[in-house]
């Protein structure tokens, strides 16, 4: 029934354009604003269900020619934009997409949820600026002209902006400028070479993109600035440390956003731009992503160990866990290139399920620290100790969340790394040795974290009268660990539904470009 | 319909069940209810397991290997979640559930006064299920699973009473250090997967020998390793870890923070014998690497000897048993090693029995003893737990190989299978097994007398007082050492029970197994051996158990075995002093095995402390000096000294930086548009 439905716009604008009454309507009643915010988020979630449901039924757009890597891409919208620069809006999603958006509409309804409570200044504002935020990142998945994804790209570091200023901590001034500065200097260059292409060939569109010839050196260009924009957003090492101090800043809600959703556009831009539009640099450079990878999981992992502030501790292991998304992705190419087109595959698609896994882990870990700082209004780890005595329900949760960020079998978080790490073994098994390291060094961080907030005798006076959580609370969690056991367990559903236009990428990145 | 499918999926499955009601609902069902539920579930699972074996043995199934369900597929490559049940994980499924039925029984008994009671139910039947699914497993991919989750379980049991400091720094070592081994693992199955390109047993056992051979792998130029040696060694490093060998043996003593009843389970039982099982099950990948094979041995071997060897010097009674089952997991690997694989599930068998008997014997001297439990304040308790003391004699029989115990039939084949092996490294390896044997009677017959013998070293001091028992199990070593309330007693008939049907296989079960284990084909199509193995070479002179007995009789293990028990008889029941004096005499030597030869200290210094120092190195040194101070705030600086130009600009609210932001989107684009026109 939705099949002719425009329901990718929906999904964008209801969320922004609901954002306008709550503007509207002003600080005076927080709890309208709230209601009517879990109500558009909701609403919002449900439709991306819709899209699921109804993303088997309409097939891409008729035509027997070339369609290249649009044939995958459903529930496509085409309209002119801008036409005197060919610029379209042309939105569709294709598997990938879909993981994403349903990722991004369902941590909406969460992020809501969890500011129900722990925001009360400017609850309207708050509001807003999740709902703004999630549009643009369902327009960020959503988008197949490269314009159009840019300004979704870069539209979507407003409300972060904002987030993190207004709702920030005490360095929030330092963080957001950092964190700006950094992702704003990433995206210039691939604003360049946007540019670069559109002047080649006139079109903005990905799918055109992906087919155009490039010459050696073209492409290394290419390469580099799209490497630049998106390493920083994955962020990679070194490029990473904007990260910490925005997720330390950053209240609950936008720590939850940003790690679970926006990490993801980093990954996500290296497999629809890097890959399709620049695959024989991507080959040739691919050595230097999975260095960077490597060291994200060895050395960040060393860094995470020794972090003395929970939310920051959580921050560097995203780092290294996003690591396995970026080293799924490039090992693909010389495995492809290889004739092994099944250990591309499985390099990609442990990406991409560690990039979904990723965004339920690592959102429940931030929203475990808010429940705790709402309560204690520290971070600290030393300020912590025997939570388990006074919050049993929460500590039964996060001690799972702690098991899924080690990896374990079960969880969400060892299906994406396990696939990553055997593909890697058969790009090279030093690579592969280097990745599994994350077993170890994995454990040790989040083990020790575990060990010094919750086991152990109540530490003092302020965790000794800690609160479990509350219903609303509960609800969130429970909700998230439901989720990373439910593809922990399960995960074919999510390998279904990306197989398609993964082993077309696949396909994709085998013949070379060379102009 | 009744299937073996079924069968096998309600016998995994009935476990889990219990897991979760006693987990999930356990405020709701209460002790009571918890116990019968998870209770009910292991014993189905036992009866169920039981039933597979007569079936399998009497042929009235063949061997059942199905999917159950896929769990992921990529193009061609598959990993599903399905079981193979032959003789061996039948073998593994009842003895399993056995031990774990009982140790379910005991726990009543046991933690009848902890207030985590229905927790602890729920973890053991969750450590079962996860048991069973990894030796039920069709696959690697679950194999990894199972293998993983038991070592979960592992971490919450250990850390159970998650207020002491120690027990939650030994959960988490003991979680690390199986990681370690994990690595390994996983890498192991990483090489399956490139050389295979499938995760199913079936696939890769069919094909080893012709996909290996002639594969190498080359890291270190002019280096090639042959496939299947890299492969034997990386997925035995997964059995260093699990199966506590040596250098990854360091957190099996530390594990025994647990409480008593998952030591003998998970610690001594099954969960460390996995490693074993593994290695048997992979009988045909190992088979074609004599290297690999080497390595399993010099590994197993070290183990036996020298992890016994500090059991001698230990004074905490479960710590002695640990050291034990350290010591014997080396002799199960040894037998792996000289390609006696069915002599080491043989052992691993009679070791479950009389082990879980020694730990939950040890449990029940420690209710005694209201949870005292260093052997130097005990003494003499043989008469005031005569069930316990019996069956803790048996349970030190069968362990020290006394001739018609299951241990001695199970522990002599290993060292005769050693002495026929002509593998690089079975001398080295027969040196240890037969010093072995001296080692463990010395320490158990040791632990025996200060234990149940010679005079009382505690005091009662309200003798007169009524068996109001106050004893808290998470709350032992707030009295003084040695001064007990109460009087010790026997132990409740639910600790008493399991004591005694232990004792029963302890006793007889070598005697029926030994022929067709070892000799017979009974595994025939499970376990691989290429022609010529050491056990090929005794069955020719095989003559049943008797003859065994009397031939045991006369060779040097038993001799051994005697002098150990004759030893420490002296020593410790007639002239304690001794001890004393030779420990003075000995000093250096007895430095050395007190601190564990130093190996537990090393590591903590490399890797814990040693990594602490590296993050902060790595965080302090890369990310503030060199990134953020030096290259990010250093631009920010250069940025800022512009900026302060234009500071009238800045108004301070964000709302007009982020409206500034989109004027200048606004700008760009329009720029972009013209630059088109």
């Amino acid at each position: 029934m939705f099949a002719n439905w425009p329901l990718l716009s929906l999904l964008i604008w209801l969320p922004i354009l609901g954002a306008i009454p709550l503007l509207l309507a002003g600080d005076r009643r927080p709890a309208a604003a709230r209601t009517l915010a879990l109500l558009i988020t909701s609403v919002t979630f449900l439709l991306s269900l819709a899209m699921l449901s109804g993303f088997g039924a309409s097939v891409a757009a008729a035509g027997t020619t070339d369609l290249g890597l649009l044939k995958n891409m459903h529930l496509q919208e085409n309209l002119l934009w801008i036409e005197a620069l060919n610029v379209r809006y042309h939105l569709g999603v294709d598997g990938i997409s879909v993981a994403l958006v349903l990722l991004t509409t369902f941590t909406s309804v969460l992020v809501v949820i969890l500011g129900w409570g722990s925001v009360d200044n400017k609850v309207a504002q708050y509001m807003a600026a999740m709902l703004v935020l999630e549009g643009l990142m369902v327009g960020v998945f959503c988008a197949l002209d490269a314009l159009l994804f840019y300004v979704f790209f870069e539209g979507m570091l407003i409300p972060m902006f904002i987030l993190i200023g207004v709702w920030g901590g005490a360095r929030r001034v330092y963080a957001t400028l950092k964190f700006f500065i950094y992702t704003f200097f990433g995206s210039i260059f691939m604003l360049i070479g946007l540019l670069y292409l559109y002047f080649k060939t006139g079109t903005f569109e990905l799918a055109e993109l992906a087919k155009v010839g490039l010459g050696a050196q073209e492409q290394a260009w290419l390469f580099f600035a799209f490497l630049i924009a998106f390493a920083v957003k994955v962020p990679m090492w070194p490029v990473h440390t904007w990260l910490p101090d925005a997720h330390v800043e950053a209240p609950t809600g936008g720590s939850v956003v940003l790690a679970a959703i926006m990490l993801k556009i980093g990954g996500y831009g290296f497999i629809r731009f890097s890959l399709p539009i620049v695959p024989d640099a991507s080959m040739e450079y691919a050595w230097i992503v999975i260095a960077m990878s490597l060291i994200a999981v060895v050395y960040v992992g060393y860094v995470a160990l020794v972090q003395e502030d929970m939310k920051k501790l959580i921050a560097y292991s995203s780092i290294a866990h996003m690591g396995f998304v970026t080293l799924g992705v490039f090992i693909s190419l010389s495995l492809a290139r290889s004739g092994n087109a099944t250990g591309a595959a499985i390099g990609i698609q442990g990406a991409m399920v560690q990039m979904i896994s990723h965004g339920f882990i690592s959102g429940a870990m931030f929203a475990s620290v808010g429940v705790l700082y709402d309560r204690m209004h520290t971070r600290m780890i030393r300020d912590y100790g025997g939570v388990v005595n006074t919050m049993p329900r929460f500590a039964t949760l996060f001690v799972l969340f702690a098991m899924a960020n080690c990896g374990l079998p079960g969880t969400s978080g060892f299906v994406g790394e396990f696939w990553v790490i055997l593909a890697a073994f058969q790009h090279n098994p030093v690579v592969g040795a280097l990745a599994a390291f994350t077993l170890i060094i994995g454990a040790a961080y989040t083990l020790w974290l575990v060990k010094r907030v919750i086991f152990g005798e109540v530490a003092n006076e302020n965790v000794a009268q800690l609160q479990d959580m509350d219903a609303r609370e509960t609800f969130v969690l429970v909700t998230l660990a439901i989720a990373v056991l439910l593809f922990g367990l399960w995960p074919q559903p999510l390998g279904n539904l990306m197989d398609a236009p993964i082993a077309d990428l696949v396909k994709h990145i085998v013949i070379s470009k060379g102009a | 319909m009744i299937t073996p499918k079924l069968i096998l999926l309600v016998a995994a499955l009935a476990p889990l069940f219990g897991a979760i009601v006693s987990g999930l609902f356990g405020s709701k069902v209460g002790r009571a209810g918890a116990h019968t539920v998870t209770i009910a579930g292991v014993l189905v699972s036992f009866l169920l397991s039981c039933y597979t074996l007569y079936q399998l043995v009497t042929g009235g199934w063949g061997v059942f290997n199905e999917n159950i369900y896929t769990w992921f597929e990529v193009g061609p490559l598959s990993a599903h979640v399905g079981f193979l049940v032959d003789r061996l994980t039948a073998v593994m499924m009842v003895v399993v559930t056995s031990v774990s039925l009982l140790v379910h029984v005991y726990t009543i008994g046991y933690m009848h006064e902890d207030p985590g009671y229905q927790r602890f139910f729920s973890y053991i039947s969750l450590f079962t299920f996860s048991m069973l699914m990894l030796v039920m497993s069709n696959n690697f991919m679950q194999l990894f699973f199972g293998w993983e989750a038991v070592g979960l379980v592992s971490y919450l049991l250990i850390g159970f009473w998650f207020k002491r400091p120690t027990a939650i720094f030994a959960n988490m070592k003991a979680f690390v250090v199986n990681r370690v081994g994990d690595f390994g693992f996983l890498l192991g199955i990483a090489a399956v997967l490139l050389w295979f390109g499938s995760l199913d047993y079936a696939t890769v056992f069919r094909t080893a020998d012709a996909t290996l051979s002639g594969k190498t792998l080359e890291i270190i130029a002019g280096h090639p390793w042959q496939a299947a040696t890299v492969i034997g060694v990386l997925l035995f490093i997964g059995a260093m870890g699990k199966s506590a060998q040596v250098p990854l043996h360091v957190w099996l003593p530390d594990s025994m923070e647990g409480p008593t009843p998952i030591s003998a389970l998970i610690h001594a039982a099954t969960m460390v014998t996995a490693g074993i099982f593994m290695v048997a099950r992979m009988s045909p990948l190992y088979e074609l690497s004599e290297t690999a094979l080497s390595f399993v041995l010099i590994v197993g071997a070290t183990t036996a000897l020298f992890t016994g060897l500090i059991g001698i010097v230990q004074n905490d009674v479960k710590r002695v048993v640990a050291y034990s089952t350290l010591s014997q997991l080396g002799y199960m690997t040894v037998a792996l090693g000289v390609s006696a694989y069915s002599a080491a599930i043989f052992h691993l068998m009679t070791h479950a029995f009389f082990k879980a008997l020694l730990f939950l014997g040890a449990g029940s001297v420690i209710i005694a003893m209201h949870h005292e439990q260093d052997m130097r304040y005990m003494g003499g308790l043989k008469k005031y737990m005569p069930i316990t003391f019996i069956t803790g004699w048996i349970g030190t029989l069968a362990l020290t190989g006394f001739p018609g115990f299951s241990g001695f039939f199970s522990k002599d084949a290993i060292i005769e299978a050693v002495h026929e092996s002509h593998r690089f490294g079975a001398g080295y390896a027969y040196f240890c097994v037969l010093l072995g044997v001296f080692v463990t009677a010395l320490y158990s017959f040791r632990l025996i007398y200060l234990t149940y013998h010679g005079k009382e070293r505690f005091v009662v001091e309200h003798k007169d007082s009524t068996h109001a028992q106050s004893h808290h199990a998470d709350e032992h070593g707030h009295h003084e050492p040695g001064h007990l309330e109460h009087a010790p007693h026997e132990s409740p008939w639910v600790v008493t029970l399991p004591l005694i049907l232990l004792a029963i296989p302890s006793v007889v079960l070598g005697w029926f197994a030994i022929g067709p284990m070892l000799f017979g084909d009974f595994f025939a199509g499970a376990i691989f051996v290429k022609e010529g193995g050491p056990l090929a070479e005794l069955a020719r002179e095989w003559h049943g158990p008797g003859a065994m007995l009397w031939h045991g009789i006369m060779a040097p293990p038993f001799w051994l075995a005697l002098a150990g028990f004759a030893l420490a008889t002296y020593v410790y029941l007639f002239n304690r002093q001794i001890a004393q004096r030779a420990a003075t005499l000995f000093a250096p030597l007895y430095r050395l095995l007190q601190n564990k030869y130093g190996v537990d200290d090393l590591y903590f210094a490399l890797f814990a402390r040693g990594g602490i120092k590296l993050g902060r190195g790595l965080w302090r040194g890369g990310d503030v000096a060199v990134i953020d101070d030096g290259l990010v705030n250093g631009s920010a600086a250069l940025v800022q000294g512009v900026a302060a130009r234009v500071r009238r600009v800045q108004s301070g609210y964000l709302y007009h930086y982020a409206f500034a932001m989109i004027l200048g989107l606004i700008v760009l684009l329009g720029g972009l548009w013209l630059a088109a026109r």
